[in-house]
């Protein structure tokens, strides 16, 4: 994989990043990500980054949660091994409820989790660069990536501009693995009312 | 934006439905009287007084939900609800209305009637006889009913109204950090004190004494939690329709989709919640198979009340899951109308079922007149919570949440 060249913003005021966030996307440069020390509200919003079908995937998994306990349990109790437990029918469906949630939960549960890694492309062995060490602490640091178009010192100007304190250039591995939203980016002309 | 001193003034269309619901609801009372509770069929009569009852004790159960609503938000600091706070505060002023209606029926059936074809435990001779009843007796009796009762009903109006009147403390002068700190705190002793009293009556004794002693021989340790979950789910339904009526009429400016979308939240959440409780309580009895714990659910599985049995959990349980789930149908005004009109109806059914397929075990007769006493809460319920809207602004200025609320995001 390619090393991708980005340049590096911090801030140190989420009132500042906002509108900078704004600016850079009207000048039309592409946002990498912004990493902030903690889940700013709007700013995915502001991104205009689309709403994440993480919860689509987990109704999905729970969907086949309950069909394997159900259709596991039925073959077993009904067709497979029939037993007489107390004189209950063979398909007790209401002694099934507890087996058939359970593995709902646990099959959404855990099939979200390895999404939401793989979304984030998050793994063990994985080694992800960081572009600084401070977005985890007190700094937004947000991330323009370089097309070769871009003119690096231009970009470092407006940034500067915009309010952030630093700002400088790194290179980096972007990906390590395929599907990120990167594609699914909106441009913002097509968007008219950001925050 | 909107300004912020806004003052709801009930339309005169208001006026005349819910004028028109409560003459429905007395013309089909007094009929309903003359048919059913003064003929000499015992059954009849017993079919009369029990609609009555569970009308009235599920229209005020909800409306007293509100009031839950507000004091578990403010014990657990939350400030989202701000904005829409009037309206919970004005549903539960229904609370002694509804108590005092709820109060009279109890005194008829408890103190004047006294037949057992409501109450078993009531028949002095049949207690006597009885090895559980007489056992259960230090409880079940006409006295402790009916204090319990009374206690119940009047200490959730007074601390009801005593929350209300601190919160109109909100509308007259700003407040400074350390008058906003003191003002929270006594907002969350009064809460507190009704959280309390809330689990010591709902949470537990008021539904074995009012609903769940109509079999006097069964009991299910679920069954408080378990119309708890019915009500407050109601509850929050109810807030919903006001909030979107509020809305559709131009008023609450600052209240929007992230509000409503909360309020979703606790509506699916406590959909789910009462059906665990449902489930719960079916289980083990349908797992256990014994005969005094079955005797609740052998009429409504396989008897008369099998249809409105099942009807209740698709209601209640596989449309709120099915069609809340999704966060934009919680932030859809249409469909959460729908819903919300959905669920009210459907605990409606379920507390038919839990009052009437006791009362009436052999027949399930949802006829006219459970719509038309219905219809008379109904009324009473629109007319005095526009009333009491309109009686203050619908959004208290100096709060010390109020810019939380209006920030809320979700």
């Amino acid at each position: 994989m390619a090393k991708k060249k980005f340049v590096v913003a911090s801030f140190d005021d989420e009132n500042v990043l906002f509108p900078a966030v704004k600016k850079v996307r009207l000048a039309g440069y592409k946002i990498h990500d912004v990493y902030t020390p903690y889940a700013v509200h709007g700013l995915d919003k502001a991104l205009g980054l689309r709403e994440t079908s993480l919860h689509t995937a987990g109704f999905i998994y729970g969907i086949s949660g309950t069909t394997i306990a159900l259709g596991a349990m039925s073959w077993v109790f009904v067709s497979d091994w029939p037993l007489n437990i107390g004189g209950k029918p063979h398909f007790p469906l209401p002694a099934f409820i507890p087996i058939t949630f359970e593995t709902t939960v646990l099959l959404s549960a855990v099939g979200m989790v390895l999404t939401f890694c793989y979304l984030c492309q998050l793994g063990p062995f994985v080694k992800k660069h960081h572009f600084s060490s401070r977005a985890t602490d007190d700094h937004f640091v947000m991330v323009i990536e370089c097309t070769s178009k871009t003119n690096v010192e231009d970009l470092k100007a407006f940034l500067s501009n915009t309010g952030a304190f630093d700002v400088n250039v790194q290179e980096a591995e972007a990906n390590w693995w395929l599907g990120t939203y990167d594609k699914e980016q909106v441009l913002i002309k097509d968007e008219p009312t950001v925050a | 934006m909107a300004s912020i001193k806004e003052q709801f003034e009930v339309p005169s269309k208001m006026k005349t439905w819910s004028m028109a619901l409560i003459v429905i609801g007395v013309i089909s009372f007094i009929l309903g009287l003359i048919t059913k509770g003064m003929s000499g069929d015992e059954q009849e009569k017993a079919t009369f007084i029990g609609t009555l009852m569970y009308n009235s004790i599920f229209w005020m159960l909800i409306c007293n939900a509100s009031m839950f609503f507000i004091c578990a938000t403010t014990l657990a600091m939350g400030g989202w609800h701000t904005v829409i706070k009037r309206i919970p505060e004005a549903i539960s002023t229904l609370v002694p209305v509804f108590g005092i209606i709820t109060l009279v029926i109890f005194i008829y059936v408890v103190l004047i009637d006294r037949t057992a074809s409501i109450y078993e435990w009531l028949d002095k001779d049949a207690v006597a006889k009885d090895h559980l009843l007489s056992g259960k007796s230090g409880f079940l009796n006409p006295a402790f009913f009916m204090i319990w009762s009374i206690l119940a009903i009047g200490i959730w109006s007074i601390l009801g109204h005593r929350m209300r009147k601190l919160s109109s403390e909100a509308d007259e002068k700003p407040m400074d950090i350390n008058t906003g700190k003191s003002y929270i705190w006594r907002n969350t002793v009064t809460a507190g004190l009704f959280i309390v009293w809330f689990a010591l009556t709902i949470g537990s004794t008021v539904p074995w004494f009012w609903m769940m002693s109509l079999d006097a021989h069964w009991y299910s340790t679920m069954y408080s939690w378990y119309t708890f979950g019915s009500s407050f789910v109601t509850g929050m339904s109810l807030i919903a329709l006001w909030l979107i009526y509020l809305k559709n009429k131009g008023y609450l400016g600052y209240a929007n989709e992230n509000h409503l979308h909360n309020i979703g939240i606790f509506i699916f959440a406590f959909s789910i919640f009462w059906t665990y409780l449902w489930f719960a309580q079916y289980m083990l009895i349908w797992y256990g198979n014994i005969p005094e714990e079955t005797v609740y659910f052998k009429h409504r599985v396989q008897g008369a009340y099998k249809g409105i049995f099942f009807m209740n959990i698709i209601i209640n349980f596989v449309c709120p899951l099915l069609i809340l789930m999704k966060r934009s149908v919680k932030r859809n005004y249409t469909l959460m109308t729908f819903m919300a009109v959905l669920i009210i109806f459907g605990h409606w059914i379920d507390f038919y079922q839990m009052v009437m397929g006791s009362v009436r075990e052999n027949e399930a007769s949802l006829s006219w007149l459970d719509f038309g006493i219905a219809s008379l809460f109904i009324g009473l319920m629109i007319h005095f919570t526009s009333r009491a809207l309109a009686k203050k602004p619908l959004v208290s200025e100096y709060h010390p949440f109020l810019k939380e609320s209006i920030a809320h995001h979700i």
